[in-house]
């Protein structure tokens, strides 16, 4: 294991800048859209390393962040039933419904369990057969097998005390929802290697050639990211828009066959509302009719729930990459992880928590940003 | 609101994000009832403290809030420390929940310069747990206790019925002599010290997760937990003089750091690359994504040291068992005061705050 320090090389990190340096002769607008490389570029400093005329656009890829206010308060609803042992990821647990968490739930007496792998879930529910286990089954195209797998194996197994509640989102349609945004600067993408990985790269070429902007299929390191951006610059500065892939050691054209053949099986595309965005076409999954025993929704009654969010941050712009985290103007005061406003401060993908705990040092005055504000509802 | 998921439309977005439409949720407020992360020792068990018990029974010698009390008592300088291990599971690689309730009391005494003298160790048991756990505990206590040199004069024991505890919970509290002339405390960081750590970080929290959650990361990675009263008093020959000492166990070093540039109000500045991370416990927080300096040590302090002395200090820690691999990770600022940076090993730089409650897993 010997490529995190590889990956992590001082020497071939300022290379690569040199070579940006060199190669870039005007300004542009990248976005990396996974949230897990905004955390890298933040926590790594690489983003006050490039030349000024690199501007890096923190995108909506932090699965957290987006899931809508509604799926939280039905987490919350099934995870308060006593008969309900409610499994999720970590960084679920402190995502604000409308009037509490899921820590507060199992503060308050509910079985509320983080777990790794929704194979873990399984497991629970094996092993408690009196129980109804559910898990949260939150994510981009990285997460979706897995949790596929765990309902293909409920079912094999016969148990019929597994559900999820799921709230699955893929990152092309958002990818084609901030391009055909009107206020739009992003000119290039640094795409999610790990959402590759599983869905390789067919649906990338139609988007670059729409849209007119590269796309390259970065990785997470810093020298993976670095080496991304080298790329997308290449590309821009020769007025190219391809596809490229800068991470292939972890991502082919085909993706992961079996993986693909697991989603198709399992879930079927549907419209989503993303926090934040709104609603967009095609850019979720549910659970097909077939395994429509197995959705929590279903289960537990509970697609009645319906919250209106009240408007009170930014997070929708953040997440589309129209304003930096630092020029919402609650961001460190009103706003903090102690007191998220917004999904994007309580994930600890999100882009304005990485802003606030890796820069605070120098947030500067909050600026006016570049669009009006409008008075906002809530969506539907 | 239409339902969450409706069947897909073939049709690419035509009218793509409404900035009508963007939505985010109300604050929590502030958690009515006691949740995990108000014994993460990040900022939310600061604001129990703060708001419940300081008012409840603030007096000037709790008030310095530090890990051991220090005060005068018929003609002694005394340090009285107390503190509670629930641990799970009770037997980790490289220790158990008998070696930190020891360890634990004596480095929290250790932290004040004082050398510890005599614990007391009071159980609660749940109803059920086998008898041979408990023994294999107290033999545990024992050893650690004649390890650390320190005699466990007193002690109790309830028991709970069954469902009501987690098998053994065990209080330890100690009581230790302060030398002349020894003055350690948070509020004694000024800028210019050195802030050496004694050894590689974030050992104990790796085992004892990878034997709780079951996770295998192909290096097994053994707890750090050790008493450190003797590395103290080597570095104590060196000059008395020493600023600042702390254990960072829960929070890790990020959560210490920060509660050191707090009390003294002065910043530390850190070099990521001076920071001894072994490689098991990289792989294991790049595999979970947790940051190393959150993660929690039962073996190793920091110390801010005035600049004149760093050398000889960190030289007398090196010919100490429980200071082999110190290292000098950076120093005291006036710059950026209450804040912890690090250069990173880039070369940019990054704000260590202080943990909030507990560090989660994240997802991807």
């Amino acid at each position: 294991m010997k490529y995190i320090e590889e990956f992590n090389d001082p020497a071939r990190a300022h290379r690569l800048l040199d070579e940006i340096r060199a190669t870039v002769t005007r300004p542009w607008a990248l976005m990396e859209v996974c949230g897990g490389q905004t955390h890298s570029i933040i926590r790594h400093g690489i983003d006050q390393l490039l030349p000024e005329e690199v501007e890096l656009i923190h995108g909506p890829g932090c699965p957290v962040c987006v899931t809508p206010l509604d799926v939280i308060d039905k987490a919350l609803d099934i995870a308060a039933r006593p008969e309900v042992i409610f499994c999720s990821f970590g960084d679920m647990l402190r995502v604000p419904g409308t009037d509490r968490d899921l820590f507060r739930v199992k503060g308050e007496g509910g079985d509320v369990r983080v777990v790794y792998s929704p194979l873990d879930a399984l497991e629970i529910a094996r092993g408690n057969p009196d129980r109804q286990v559910v898990f949260f089954a939150i994510g981009f195209e990285t997460t979706a097998p897995a949790n596929a797998m765990a309902v293909h194996q409920a079912r094999r197994l016969g148990l019929r005390n597994f559900s999820l509640l799921v709230s699955h989102v893929r990152v092309p349609p958002a990818i084609e929802a901030i391009m055909t945004a009107p206020s739009c600067r992003v000119q290039g993408f640094l795409a999610a290697g790990h959402v590759c990985s599983v869905m390789g790269t067919a649906e990338y070429p139609d988007l670059a050639e729409k849209h007119r902007v590269p796309l390259v299929v970065t990785g997470f390191e810093p020298l993976d990211i670095l080496e991304g951006i080298r790329r997308a610059v290449h590309q821009l500065e020769r007025g190219e828009h391809r596809v490229e892939n800068a991470y292939p050691r972890a991502v082919r054209e085909q993706g992961n066959p079996a993986a693909l053949r697991m989603l198709e099986e399992v879930f079927e595309v549907v419209d989503r509302n993303w926090r934040g965005i709104g609603r967009i076409p095609a850019s979720g999954w549910r659970l097909t009719d077939a395994f429509r025993d197995h959705d929590a929704e279903h289960r537990f009654d509970v697609s009645g729930i319906r919250t209106e969010e009240p408007a009170v941050c930014r997070a929708g712009e953040v997440l589309q990459g129209l304003i930096k985290p630092t020029e919402c103007e609650a961001f460190g005061t009103a706003c903090t992880p102690r007191t998220p406003l917004g999904a994007t401060m309580v994930s600890s993908e999100g882009a304005c928590a990485a802003y606030y705990l890796y820069r605070r040092m120098n947030t500067p005055a909050p600026q006016g940003s570049r669009i009006p504000r409008e008075e906002m509802n809530p969506v539907g | 609101m239409a339902d969450l998921a409706t069947p897909a439309t073939a049709a690419a977005p035509d009218t793509a994000v409404d900035p009508a439409n963007w939505t985010c949720p109300a604050p929590l407020r502030d958690q009515p009832v006691v949740v995990m992360g108000h014994g993460g020792g990040g900022a939310l068990s600061a604001e129990l403290i703060e708001q419940v018990f300081a008012p409840a029974y603030g007096n000037p010698v709790l008030a310095a809030l530090t890990d051991s009390a220090v005060f005068d008592l018929g003609g002694a300088r005394l340090a009285f420390s107390t503190d509670s291990y629930v641990v799970r599971p009770l037997f980790f690689p490289g220790g158990s929940l008998g070696d930190l309730a020891v360890n634990g009391t004596v480095n929290d005494l250790a932290m004040s310069g004082a050398r510890p003298a005599f614990l007391s160790t009071a159980f609660v048991l749940e109803e059920g747990v086998e008898l041979a756990v408990v023994g294999r505990i107290a033999r545990a206590i024992g050893a650690a206790a004649r390890a650390a040199d320190v005699t466990v004069a007193t002690g109790d024991t309830k028991v709970v019925e069954s469902g009501h505890g987690d098998g053994v919970y065990v209080t330890t509290a100690g009581v230790g002599l302060v030398p002349d002339g020894v003055d350690i405390r948070p509020q004694r960081a000024r800028p210019g010290d050195a802030v050496i750590v004694s050894g590689p970080i974030g050992q104990h929290g790796v085992a004892v997760m990878s034997v709780r959650e079951g996770l295998e990361f192909g290096v097994r990675t053994v707890s750090d937990t050790a008493p450190l009263a003797g590395l103290v008093a080597a570095m104590l020959e060196v000059t008395k003089d020493l600023h600042v000492l702390r254990d960072p166990t829960r929070g890790g070093l990020g959560a210490s750091l920060n509660e050191i540039a707090r009390a003294s109000g002065t910043g530390v500045h850190l070099r990521e690359r001076a920071i001894p991370v072994p490689e098991e416990v990289a792989n294991a927080c790049g595999f979970l994504g947790l940051d190393p300096l959150y993660v929690a040590n039962e073996g190793r302090l920091v110390a801010f040291v005035p600049p004149g002395h760093a050398e000889a200090v960190l030289a007398a820690m090196h010919a100490h068992p429980q200071g082999a691999g110190a290292a000098l990770i950076g120093e005291c600022v006036a710059d950026h005061p209450g804040m912890v940076v690090v250069a990173t090993g880039l070369g940019g730089t990054r704000v260590v705050d202080l943990p909030l409650g507990e560090q989660l897993p994240r997802i991807c």
